[in-house]
């Protein structure tokens, strides 16, 4: 078969944490609390046996200064030996997935049989950062031979050193912060806000639905409080199944006050989360006795120029790993799309349509997205994986497509199959 | 230059020493022994390689080693002491020793000790009388006197030597309640000099003999700042604190144990006249303790648990399968109790399931609630807390229980509903998956009547709370097999608990003989008694709660489901009281201390007293009431009779895990050694004649057992 090197991976299965909005119902939880809770009822749930995992991936994009290694600190599970080596990566958005498909390569070459990958991300602990110069007077006052010296050293603190620094979500070569872009591109591509919106609604409503009849809940543990009085977190808490057209139309535009469209209704919200998926050799998976949900067909990432559509690259992605995958737009049957913005998917979306693909909308994010969902960008490749796996073996389907917009202008698709 | 030497003794020396560059170092090692212990033959031993040294001009001073891996000197040779036959013999005993320290402190060369692993009573001692005393930083470096918890005291001069060292209120702490300190703990205490890690043990102690022996000494600043001298620093000060420390000894023990009190004495005497009226004074006391009957009793015990530590708990059975993930059914009370033990002690990962969400997260976070307690004693570090705290887990579904090598039902005490819960279970455990019951009134044969292989089922019977009771009862059905009885012995073991194994028979042992214990009270309300009277007859027989107070401690509703059962099972002999019982007071939601209310009230966690509306509740008026001494002679020997006729039945598979079973199981006065010992020491012949008088009185309920009788007509023991 063209593109296809190596042997066979499967998705044995994925899990989750609920995702839930920046500050509320996980602000409590790092990172790396989310990753191994997610990593442990994966274990669970597959009653695997620990000595079995080979490598553990995970992709973190606003990595804390504390737990630099998230993936190490996973395979420091006390389920698992403590053999296990492990990595951190990351491909901003599409962190995870590029998790999944390191994990994949190294797999399929035969350095490994079975890894755990996943990605992590807490924005409610994002690393507040010193001014560069108060950093500089720190470190001088640590190398100062004597006190004097190190009290002539603090003496040289200002009040304005002591302001801290947030890590902005913008590109370090443009400045152009990700909504901005995403601005753009409505402008360039003429996407209306009305269209934004009726496609933010959309996410919520088929959300709220794969979350009402379980198919979206499946894939999510409960987290557990850690301290009396905290709640359980069973659900996402960013899906609004109530919300409405007339409702989103009063947001004001966030980035563009006077000409913009793009709001925080037709945005993905920040967001606390992490996923985990379990990926085998074909063989490892059949000697284990585990029934695969998907295989791995192909992959493909691209980058456009940041300056340029910054969300645009999945259409230079999509057709690569079709091509690897050898098949075509219309062989899919699922299609798994992130959404970032609404603007960004109906640019994507539109890409597509220019290359003369027909687009259904019916086998689209069929529950909801990133906008409804949440984007904890670390986290969100693994969900995508597992929710379009899972679907593919609901509904039965040959062949499921995931597509990622990343910062840096990247794009990311994987072509899944599911026999 | 390095010469070796080792003393003219018979077989392999335990003492060898080798000199280089003028510092001899010593390693002691007991051939063909798991620990150092020091014996007549160690003593001359170390006699003897002292006197060599001494006289070796080449060597200026010593480094004191152990050779074992894991362990300093674990004491003195216990046995023995057991084999002292009088107060002069055991005088002379700890005289001999003691001589032998004050040589070791009197040692013209320096000597410095290094310890590793552990380092108590004799062996502790014997660091104390060296002259400067380094510790490995290991959590297996325990250091400490626990020679009252044997009913004796430290006699070769732990009593002088460790309050000189440490001052007056650390050193009391450590000897009056027996305690054992991690190294960390010791080093803060000051009773050791340095703390390193152990791949430099040896290196640092020879270091620091070599700089004794260029004339340096260690300088040691008295401890505890200014209260440090105003309690132990003065005359004045001391005397509040022996004041003080003497009415927590009696407090504590009730007035039954001896030995705390001899040890205070024998501290205070000795910082009054000098270290070596002390001294004699010390020995003087382990004399008289050492053939206390009580300094017996608890020797006893502690052979008896040794002997349980290494026993499989059945004939012939396969090594037990090592649990290393335990499911846990039912995350209440038990369930979580259960869970935080296994995590705390055994470091298994724990699955815990419930029907629903909240009921777990409320099990997982009382689980956490016994890590949180060792954190905050400083028992763990924050790092084996968030290790241990990461075993912990659990859902609503039996996800994670298909590699659970054992798994723990903790759930409703209903027989349909625990065989729904072995049927589901069955369903994902693995193939040599254990499945326990932690019931205390069905019968395991019942419950594994619903199970596909019963030969996998089994009873473990915990106390509650779990994380404070010491013993488990491990309760094979009648088609177990004999490696899930070693499988749950040898986990119950790791949590930490005694095991023994009981028959499947209702109430097992230790429900079975508190039974009539119980009941009495119920006749005794009757007859007039009050609550604080039987309470108080009980403590000061040497229980650590009355039978009343033990009732609301268990809970109410528990009670009545036990003593339903065992009524039931025994009616001919185990009767309840007339009258509505604790069935009325379990109707008014008075369930015992869970609920606030029982027969005494408690609020914010304490006991405020007997709640005297609860007499009318019962239909009784407390009017005086049989006498005291017949009060407590009807709830010992409506025990101890029970005992005896479990004992006949084979409930228990000897009188010592019987014993064993009382005092860990209630709490039973360990000075008189379980209620076989007891009848065996009040002698057989005169509990039966007892029992005949109390049956006339009171009915067949005292009729004394067909054991008792038996052992009465031939003279008999129960320990031959």
């Amino acid at each position: 078969m063209p593109g296809l090197n190596g042997r066979r991976v499967a998705v044995v299965a994925g899990v989750r944490t609920p995702f839930s909005k920046a500050g509320t119902s996980l602000k409590d939880a790092r990172a790396v609390d989310l990753a191994r809770y997610a990593a442990r009822e994966l274990l669970e749930r597959t009653n695997l046996d620990g000595n079995e995992i080979d490598e553990v991936i995970f992709g973190q994009v606003v990595p804390s200064a504390l737990v630099p290694n998230v993936g190490r600190e996973v395979s420091l599970l006390p389920q698992l030996p403590r053999e296990i080596p492990a990595y951190s990566l990351n491909r901003a958005c599409a962190s995870a997935n590029q998790a999944i498909t390191a994990a994949q390569d190294q797999i399929a070459l035969g350095n490994a049989n079975v890894i755990l990958a996943g990605g992590a991300e807490a924005l409610s602990d994002i690393p507040i950062l010193a001014s560069r110069r108060l950093a500089d007077i720190l470190v001088e006052a640590s190398k100062a031979k004597s006190l004097g010296a190190r009290i002539r050293t603090f003496a040289k603190i200002r009040p304005r050193d002591l302001v801290p620094v947030a890590p902005a979500i913008a590109e370090p070569s443009t400045g152009e912060s990700m909504g901005q872009s995403a601005e753009k591109m409505a402008k360039e591509n003429h996407i209306s806000r009305e269209a934004q919106d009726r496609w933010a609604l959309r996410s919520h409503k088929l959300a709220a639905e794969g979350t009402a009849d379980g198919r979206l809940t499946a894939e999510i543990a409960p987290w557990l409080p850690t301290r009396p009085g905290e709640p359980i977190v069973q659900q996402d808490n960013g899906i609004r199944a109530d919300t409405s057209l007339e409702q989103m139309a009063k947001l004001k535009p966030v980035f563009d006050r006077r000409y913009g469209s793009v709001t925080a209704a037709n945005s993905s919200p920040l967001t606390d989360g992490a996923s985990a998926v379990l990926l085998m050799s074909a063989e490892a998976a059949q000697a284990l006795g585990y029934e695969p949900l998907t295989f791995i067909r192909s992959y493909a990432v691209a980058a456009v120029d940041p300056g340029w559509q910054l969300l645009q690259a999945p259409i230079f992605a999509v057709p690569m790993a079709l091509e690897r995958a050898g098949i075509q737009w219309k062989d899919l049957g699922l299609i798994e799309l992130h959404e970032a913005f609404a603007s960004q998917v109906l640019s994507n979306l539109q890409g597509f349509a220019a290359k003369g693909w027909e687009i259904n909308e019916d086998i689209i994010n069929v529950m909801g997205g990133s906008i409804a969902i949440g984007h904890p960008f670390g986290a969100t490749g693994g969900r995508l994986v597992t929710t379009l796996s899972n679907e593919m073996k609901r509904r039965d389907v040959q062949f499921g497509l995931i597509s990622v917009c990343a910062q840096g202008g990247m794009g990311f698709a994987m072509v899944l199959e599911r026999r | 230059m390095a010469t070796t030497a080792s003393p003219p003794t018979r077989g392999a020396p335990a003492v060898t020493w080798e000199v280089t560059d003028g510092i001899a170092t010593v390693v002691f090692d007991l051939k063909n022994q798991q620990v150092n212990v020091i014996s007549q033959a160690v003593k001359d031993e170390f006699t003897a390689c002292f006197a060599a040294l001494a006289d070796d001009p080449s060597v200026r001073a010593v480094a004191f080693l152990s050779g074992k891996p894991d362990n300093f000197i674990a004491g003195a040779d216990i046995e023995e002491f057991v084999r002292l036959g009088s107060a002069a013999e055991a005088e002379r005993l700890a005289a001999e020793g003691q001589e032998m320290l004050e040589r070791v402190a009197r040692f013209p060369k320096p000597i410095a000790v290094g310890i590793h692993g552990a380092c108590l009573g004799g062996g502790f001692e014997f660091a104390l009388a060296c002259h400067y005393r380094v510790a490995s930083d290991h959590p297996k470096t325990q250091i400490g006197l626990p020679e009252v918890q044997l009913g004796i005291l430290p006699a070769a001069g732990g009593c002088q030597r460790l309050p000189r060292l440490v001052g007056v209120r650390a050193a009391l702490d450590m000897i009056l309640a027996g305690k054992t300190e991690r190294s960390a703990k010791a080093f803060r205490l000051g009773m050791v000099d340095e703390l390193v890690a152990p791949p430099i043990l040896a290196e640092i102690t020879i270091a620091a003999a070599r700089r004794m022996a260029g004339g340096w000494r260690p300088k040691r600043k008295r401890r505890g700042g200014f209260v440090g001298f105003l309690l132990d620093g003065n005359p004045l000060g001391r005397r509040l604190v022996y004041r003080t420390a003497r009415k927590q000894v009696l407090e504590r023990t009730g007035g039954h144990y001896p030995a705390p009190l001899a040890a205070l004495d024998a501290v205070e005497y000795g910082l009054k006249h000098g270290i070596a009226e002390g001294l004699k004074r010390e020995a003087q006391l382990f004399g008289q303790l050492a053939v206390t009957d009580v300094s017996r009793k608890l020797v006893q015990i502690f052979f008896a648990t040794n002997q349980l530590k290494k026993d499989p708990g059945v004939a012939n059975a396969l090594p037990p399968v090592r649990v290393q993930r335990l499911g846990i059914v039912g995350s209440g009370f038990m369930g979580s109790g259960i869970a935080g033990t296994a995590v705390t002690q055994a470091e298994v990962d724990v699955r815990m399931k419930d029907a629903d969400l909240g009921r777990v997260a409320q099990g997982i976070l009382a689980a956490r609630a016994i890590l949180d307690d060792r954190l905050k004693r400083r028992r763990i570090t924050k790092y084996e807390y968030a290790r241990l705290v990461a075993l912990l887990s659990g859902s609503d579904t039996y996800a994670g229980f298909g590699r659970a090598e054992l798994t723990i039902e903790a759930v409703f005490e209903d027989l349909g509903v625990k065989q729904q819960v072995l049927r589901e279970v069955e369903e994902v455990l693995p193939l040599s998956g254990v499945f326990a019951s932690n019931t205390s009134t069905i019968p395991i044969t019942r419950i594994a009547e619903a199970a596909r292989d019963p030969e996998r089922v089994i009873g473990m019977h915990f106390f509650s709370p779990v994380a404070k009771m010491p013993l488990l009862e491990v309760i094979p059905g009648a088609r177990t097999a004999s490696q899930t009885v070693s499988t749950a012995v040898a986990f119950g073991r790791r949590m930490g608990k005694t095991v023994i194994v009981v028959r499947d028979t209702p109430g097992f042992w230790v429900n079975r003989i508190l039974a009539p214990y119980a009941n009495e009270v119920g006749h005794l309300l009757a007859e007039g008694a009050s609550i604080e009277d039987i309470d108080s007859m009980a403590v000061r027989f040497g229980f650590p709660v009355g039978p009343v107070t033990l009732l609301d401690e268990v809970g109410l509703d528990v009670a009545i489901k036990v003593a339903g059962v065992m009524q039931e099972a025994y009616g001919d002999h185990i009767v309840p009281a007339p009258g509505p019982g604790i069935a009325a007071l379990v109707k008014e939601g008075r369930l015992g201390r869970k609920s606030g209310r029982g027969f005494y009230i408690y609020r914010g966690g304490k006991k405020r007293g007997v709640d005297e509306s609860v007499y009318g509740l019962l239909g009784v008026h407390p009017n005086g009431g049989p006498r005291p001494a017949e009060i407590l002679q009807r709830l010992v020997l409506g025990m101890v009779n029970e005992a005896a006729r479990a004992v006949g039945e084979g409930v228990v598979r000897s009188p010592r895990d019987g014993d064993i079973g009382a005092i860990f199981g209630f709490g039973f006065p360990p000075f008189r050694g379980g209620p076989l010992r007891y009848a065996d020491d009040l002698g057989a012949d005169r509990v039966v004649a007892d029992l005949e008088r109390l049956a006339e009185r009171y009915g067949v309920r005292f009729a004394p057992s067909e054991v008792l009788q038996e052992h009465a007509r031939s003279g008999t023991k129960f320990y031959a």
